[in-house]
């Protein structure tokens, strides 16, 4: 961020949104503000907002740097675009929010680090049950006819948070973020009294503290068996927890009013980790390992193996901003330089 | 004393000598360390021991740290089952190490770069066995050297 403009008092704050490697859950939080939108608009000038108003890459170009008071980018970055974008914001902003877990942990499609680029493409484009591709056409990034050429941005090998792009100030946990947490988040940006850089804009304790299920968690559980939520008849008061299926409040952060469990369903942790944790799988892993209600070795192995997808049920959100970040390939993949 | 450290030299340079972090706890394996010191027994130079209170202090963050950061390999002890001083700090160590393992299979890191031993406090043989075996299976193995790479992917350049 280069020397930002000042801005004029009698303009509205200016605020823009983008989108990443994403789903468009994050633009829905937004527009779940319903008739509060309006407010907000009323408050701010939305000036670059690709999902829902018509202005291009070079009307942000021609901004002046740190110009635009916030702005929320959701998704993680997994393409040469997005980088770009992404640093070109950074520049025009004065705050930049990452906003949902994709932007802040990798999210979901973070998970395609367990694989490298030319896995993802073949699996897209080869392999899927519902791919026809006989002729195994994979995308080009350049193609050229009769003089003209048509590009397309370069997929990267390693999906990462923004984070590991670019300078972020705040964050919006969620998958996506429910419209409270953005809602509540909105006064603070434009107060000026800001928090400290770094900060993720929801309380700081787990889930299980405003589960409306809390009490019914006795105080030391331990199980012989994990469970998927379709192997159980879940029942609808008690601790998801202590009916065996793998509810990773413990170790997720709250603010989402608990909604997964409201919806009789576990937590799989999108509003990722607290702030004293810095690998939030490992710190999931060891919570729910820790209630293996065995000393035996074998017996432990086994009720191990009931927890089918290890790295998708703790890493779900979280596995480019985890410390091994992506799985290890053969040589050559992650350096291709 | 010169020529040793001209092996040394040529060791260190020619051959790759694995990296291990060792999470030792404080009233077993660190004391069979401690042990294996003052008997003279000599085992592969290749860990770097951290003592902790119990193995069951050793988060699995503290795991992924270390080869997140150069290590070759982890090794945690611990005592034998039904010693742990504080009771069951080893049981809780070998349910978390047992998941910890599969996260870090899916990972591509492989079985023997992380291993979970039981040695007490008079063990110091059982130590040498130990380290000298994993240092010999890392070895073959090769460096890991996920730092290295985690330095190539902020600049990852797709050609």
């Amino acid at each position: 961020m280069t020397d930002p403009a000042p801005i004029p008092k009698h303009e509205k704050p200016k605020v823009a949104f983008y989108w990443c490697a994403s789903c468009g859950g994050c633009e829905e939080t937004v527009l779940d503000l319903d008739e509060r939108v309006l407010d907000v608009v009323a408050a701010v000038d939305i000036v670059f907002w690709p999902v829902a108003l018509d202005f291009k890459r070079h009307d942000v170009e021609a901004m002046p740097d740190g110009s635009i008071l916030a702005v929320f980018v959701n998704g993680a970055v997994r393409t040469s675009e997005q980088r770009e974008m992404a640093q070109l914001l950074r520049k025009k902003a004065k705050v930049l929010v990452a906003l949902g877990s994709c932007a802040q942990l990798g999210g979901i499609p973070g998970l395609a680090n367990l694989s490298s680029r030319q896995g993802v493409l073949a699996s897209a484009y080869c392999e899927s049950p519902s791919t026809v591709n006989p002729e195994k056409l994979f995308p080009k990034t350049l193609y050229k006819e009769n003089g003209f050429s048509v590009s397309l941005p370069e997929l990267f090998e390693t999906v990462r948070s923004l984070d590991q792009v670019v300078d972020v100030d705040y964050y919006l946990p969620g998958c996506p973020p429910t419209p409270k947490i953005l809602w509540e988040a909105v006064p603070v940006l434009l107060s000026g009294i800001l928090p400290p850089k770094g900060t993720v804009l929801a309380p700081d304790r787990a889930l299980c503290d405003e589960c409306p299920r809390k009490d019914t968690r006795p105080e030391k559980l331990m199980l012989k068996e994990f469970k998927r939520p379709q192997d159980v008849m879940i029942d609808e008061q008690t601790c998801l927890l202590v009916q065996g299926v793998v509810c990773l409040g413990p170790a997720t952060r709250s603010g989402c009013e608990a909604l997964c469990p409201q919806g009789n369903m576990p937590c799989t942790g999108c509003f990722g980790p607290t702030s004293r944790v810095r690998d939030y799988g490992a710190k999931a892993l060891s919570s729910i390992a820790s209630i293996i209600d065995s000393n035996d070795e074998a017996e432990i192995e086994k009720i191990v193996q009931t927890v089918p997808d290890p790295v998708g049920t703790f890493y779900r959100y979280s596995l480019p901003s985890s410390m091994l970040r992506r799985r290890k390939m053969e040589e050559s993949v992650t350096s291709d330089e | 004393m010169a020529e040793s450290k001209a092996e040394l030299v040529q060791v260190t340079t020619n051959g790759f000598e694995p990296k291990i972090v060792a999470f030792f706890c404080n009233w077993c394996t660190y004391l069979a360390a401690d042990l294996a010191g003052t008997s003279r027994v000599k085992y592969a130079p290749n860990i770097r021991v951290i003592r902790t209170m119990c193995s069951g202090r050793v988060d699995p963050q503290f795991v992924l740290d270390a080869f997140a950061r150069g290590a070759d390999g982890v090794l945690i002890g611990g005592c034998h089952p039904g010693d742990c001083h504080y009771q069951e700090g080893n049981y809780k160590a070998l349910r978390r190490v047992r998941m910890l393992r599969r996260v870090l299979h899916e990972m591509g890191i492989e079985d023997e770069r992380f291993r979970l031993e039981w040695i007490s406090a008079s063990e110091a043989e059982r130590l040498k066995a130990v380290v000298n075996d994993m240092v010999e299976k890392i070895r073959a193995l090769g460096p890991l050297r996920l730092e290295v790479k985690h330095e190539d992917l902020p600049e990852e350049v797709v050609v």
